[in-house]
């Protein structure tokens, strides 16, 4: 990204000419990775980058083609959130980071594929057919962002924003070997992120390199006064050389380690630390002792959220409507059966029934209450460290055709993610190692609220010294 | 039959007079054309989020300071679920465990003294949009401009024991929502709604009777007889063995009866939980002393004042506080003008007939309290008569001009010539020789019937006094 910004300005390409080149590959995509490609609008984007240019100001984004997630709204491109409910919709204005990355000259080159309303870890429940993984097409890219993830890994764009729910943006990043960061809840703006589970969400950049990352979060970060959730703080930019890591102090803690996690990856996330030790990190043990429970806490309050989330696609104003109804409860019912797949249902129907009189106590609120405790567990551990670091995922990228159909197994994939997003903290993926087949294993920092300079330093600094994330592909 | 206390408790939904919505920034004005006030945001689309009007949050903390209820440090929203057209999000946003507002009371003014109403809590939410039914046509039609227009719901304690005291309690709340300014309090337009829970149980028990929700009462009238016919429904129910059904129920003013809408079992589960787009609202005492400060007099110490200060009877006090405009006008009169009681009497007589013919408040009246006071004035000095004066008010209601030019352009200041009154008086004693013959002979009941001949002689332009005097010592000298 940073050498197309420097070629840029040595005239030697020009954004129209790498939009161009970009298109061209997404016109020969084996992988699915995009639902919309809006060439129009990205050759557009690419013109005003050129006029953007000539100026000594223009940042580093200006003319890079980016990929965006297909359940962050873009005006006047439709968005699917890879539903058949909303068949049809398009969205009357531009997500906030959508208009950030526009202001500051990014082109826009389509919308990528996800699992249904960004539920899931594979990328094969969308509407638009499931994604592969560019490492080995026969494998998910992760999900998610899988089609953010396989786009970045196939080098159909320069990078791309997912969104990160449970792990949805660190989980294909680590099976598509590249670099996800999912930032601090509050630190980008939600405004225009088509909504899964609301305390939970969050947009985030994936990239080639954390240097890349780097550049796309700081240009999508800040306080936002359309999303009160976002938080008003002075956000500086990041250190593109990186961070020193002498004397930096890194958790490790053994509940990361345990049973569940694949011996393959356990050794590659080893020898990641290592590096990071190896760099002048000292390693210290942490717990956590309540981290255990965050799938069931996730699964309790993500769905509890969804169900609530999702109620508005019910075929009155936009999307999906059943031809015919009989009454109003038929129009919902029928519209809602259709337009919803099974993994999507079953969430409504999760989070509906914690929710209920009777049940709301024994699951939402005591779920809210084990998510202080993990929240916690997180503050008296980085009393004891600067981050934390561990493996993203328990396995590495599977086979499409050996899809696990046991929807808690699926659940459990998100197992180290999830913490991170109860605990609302930052956390990044990146490239550490391959297992015995090539297929890359991504390694997981974590930091306090708003240290993604941490994160992202820590993570420059290890790819300057390492070659993961430009292996494999 | 046996006695039964009646047990009431009514939720009041306000619509706040703010400019912008509650969690976006379209307009709140009505009747705009269907769905032009309207955003992403207050139609639900996909990906947008709330973020609250603070102004919102001032005027429910100022009816919650003038109902002396505990202001919340930290209130927090929640989200209500169901499924209706007019609602864009399938929520509502709304309050729940951590209203606003909570332990606050009313004062009420009853045939057996004053009581008090308790205010269990009041709490800020969105209003919903509009479906419009077309009979004709197989299908419906949503308006959204209503959409997150701000509400104030106002829940009482079940401390209401009658009809009466409904309507009593109401009317007491909807003049304190005015009084601040903060609710229009029109009834018919929805602005001022209230939902009702009744029960009845043999009088002095403890033990509560089963209740019924009341809803579709739209304005005071209605709301009074919806109650009446729901405690006697219960007392009926319960003198013939009976037992009450919890349903809710719906008040048909056409056929005066209620009719069921939805059973217990049909309930809705709302399954409310805290909304996880806002963040909680967190109110410091600055902000509480801030919006104290601006608060106004309310109705039941002005009433209280005004008999106190202005020496007036209970009902003149009542009748001029009912609106704070007229009570601020009927005060800016006083002080130009320090009559008191004569001036209630103007107000409560001509000034209110005005306003009602013509169908403004009295802001929109072109008698401002200066040029009022200036008609009483020429009252007092003799120059015109009290009926010319409400004569000359009409003009000056309608014109807007002074009483002073009025009297003057039409020539109707009072004759108060004596010459000229005592020369018409001689005619009209010489053209009655047998009436005057009478008086002298002892009759002198008959002293009105020429003073009103004099009167009609002059176009009822002779001062009064003057003409009485003039006659009588015509007719006894």
């Amino acid at each position: 990204m940073l050498e197309t910004a420097r070629q840029y300005r040595r005239c030697k390409k020009s954004p129209v000419e790498k939009t161009r080149a970009f298109l061209e590959k997404i016109r020969s995509d084996t992988f699915n990775a995009f639902i919309t490609v809006d060439e129009a609008g990205a050759l557009q984007g690419a013109q005003v980058a050129e006029e953007l240019l000539k100026s000594p100001d223009a940042g580093a984004l200006a003319g890079i083609p980016v990929a965006i997630k297909d359940n962050i709204c873009t005006r006047g491109v439709r968005t699917t959130c890879a539903s058949k409910i909303l068949s049809g919709f398009v969205p009357t204005y531009d997500a906030t980071v959508v208009k950030k990355l526009k202001e500051q000259g990014a082109v826009i080159l389509g919308k990528t594929n996800l699992d249904e309303f960004a539920m899931g870890s594979t990328t094969t429940s969308s509407i638009a057919g499931p994604t592969r993984n560019p490492r080995d097409p026969s494998r998910t890219p992760g999900g998610s962002s899988g089609g953010s993830g396989a786009a970045v890994a196939a080098g159909l764009c320069a990078g791309a924003l997912g969104s990160d729910t449970g792990g949805s943006i660190r989980m294909p990043a680590s099976f598509c070997g590249i670099t996800g960061l999912k930032p601090t809840y509050g630190s980008v703006s939600r405004y225009g992120l088509v909504a899964f589970a609301s305390s939970l969400d969050q947009i985030g950049p994936m990239a080639p390199t954390a240097r890349d990352a780097a550049v796309l979060f700081d240009a999508i970060k800040g306080y936002d006064p359309l999303d009160s959730t976002s938080v008003p703080r002075d956000y500086g930019p990041t250190d593109l050389d990186g961070i020193d890591l002498k004397g930096l102090r890194i958790g490790v803690p053994e509940e990361f380690f345990g049973e569940g996690l694949n011996q393959e990856v356990k050794a590659a996330v080893q020898s990641g630390i290592a590096v990071l030790e190896d760099m002048g990190g000292r390693i210290v043990e942490v717990g956590l002792p309540h981290a255990g429970y965050g799938v069931a806490v996730f699964y309790i309050v993500a769905t509890a959220e969804a169900s609530s989330n999702l109620a508005r696609y019910d075929g009155v104003r936009y999307g999906l409507r059943v031809q015919d109804p009989l009454d109003l409860g038929d129009m919902y019912a029928r519209t809602r059966a259709t337009g919803f797949g099974p993994e999507v249902k079953r969430r409504i129907m999760l989070g509906t029934y914690v929710l209920s009189a009777g049940y709301y106590d024994a699951y939402y609120r005591k779920a809210s209450q084990v998510r202080t405790l993990i929240a916690e567990d997180f503050r008296s551990a980085f009393s004891r460290c600067d981050i934390i670091a561990g493996p993203t995922t328990p396995v590495t990228a599977f086979r499409l055709d050996e899809m696990i159909d046991d929807p808690l197994s699926l659940y459990l994939l998100d197992i180290y993610t999830i913490p991170a997003n109860l605990a609302g903290l930052p956390a990044l993926s990146m490239p550490c190692g391959f297992d015995s087949l090539g297929l890359p294993v991504g390694m997981q920092l974590m930091a306090p609220h708003f240290r993604e300079d941490l994160l992202l330093g820590a993570g420059i600094s290890f790819q300057d010294r390492t070659a993961y994330h430009q292996e494999g592909s | 039959m046996k006695a039964y206390d009646t047990v009431i408790g009514l939720e009041v939904h306000a619509q706040l007079l703010t400019r912008t919505k509650i969690f976006c920034g379209c307009s709140t004005q009505s009747g705009l054309p269907p769905n032009t006030s309207t955003c992403p945001v207050c139609t639900g689309m996909p990906g947008t989020l709330p973020v609250l009007n603070r102004k919102v949050v001032d005027l429910g903390i100022m009816l919650g300071l003038a109902t002396g209820c505990r202001i919340a440090s930290r209130c927090i929203f929640a989200r209500k679920n169901y499924f209706y057209p007019d609602l864009p999000k399938g929520y509502q946003i709304t309050q729940y465990e951590h209203p606003l507002c909570e332990g606050g009371t009313i004062l009420i003014e009853t045939g057996q003294g004053i009581r008090r109403i308790g205010i269990t809590r009041i709490h800020m939410e969105e209003d919903a949009g509009k479906t419009i039914h077309d009979d004709k046509a197989p299908s419906s039609y949503v308006d959204y401009n209503r959409s997150g227009v701000p509400l104030l719901e106002i829940v009482s304690e079940p401390d209401i024991t009658s009809s009466d005291e409904a309507v009593a309690y109401l009317r007491e709340l909807r003049q304190i929502l005015m009084y601040l300014g903060i609710c229009d309090g029109n009834m018919e337009e929805g602005s001022f709604r209230c939902d009702a829970n009744v029960s009845v149980k043999p009088a002095g028990s403890s033990r509560l009777g089963t209740r019924t929700e009341l809803k579709n009462m739209n304005s005071f009238r209605n709301v009074q007889r919806a109650l009446q016919y729901e405690i006697e429904r219960h007392i009926e129910i319960r003198e013939s063995g009976g037992e009450v059904v919890q349903e809710t129920l719906l008040w048909d003013p056409s056929r005066s009866v209620t009719a069921s809408m939805r059973s217990k079992e049909e309930s809705r589960d709302y399954r409310y939980f805290p909304e996880p787009d806002l963040v909680p609202v967190e109110i410091d005492t600055a902000w509480i002393d801030g919006v104290r400060s601006g608060l106004p007099e309310l109705p039941f110490a002005r009433r209280k004042r005004f008999i106190e200060q202005y020496g007036l009877p209970a009902y003149d006090a009542g009748v001029l506080t009912q609106a704070k405009t007229v009570a601020d006008y009927y005060e800016e009169c006083v002080r130009l003008l320090d009559k008191p009681k004569e001036l209630s009497n103007w107000i409560m007589t001509e000034v209110m007939r005005v306003l009602n013919e013509q169908g403004i408040p009295i802001t929109g009246l072109n008698v401002s309290p200066k040029m009022l006071t200036g008609l009483i004035v020429l009252i007092k000095k003799g120059s015109i008569s009290g009926s010319m004066a409400k004569e000359v008010f009409a003009e000056m209601a309608a014109t807007g001009e002074s009483a002073e030019s009025i009297v003057e352009k039409r020539g109707i200041g009072q004759i108060s010539d004596e010459q000229e009154l005592q020369s018409l008086a001689q005619e009209i004693i010489n053209s009655h020789p047998d009436e005057a013959r009478k008086y002298c002979s002892g009759k002198t009941g008959l002293l009105g019937f020429f003073v009103g001949m004099l009167m009609k002689a002059t176009q009822g332009e002779a001062n009064p006094k003057l003409a009485s005097r003039i006659m009588k010592e015509l007719l006894e000298g």
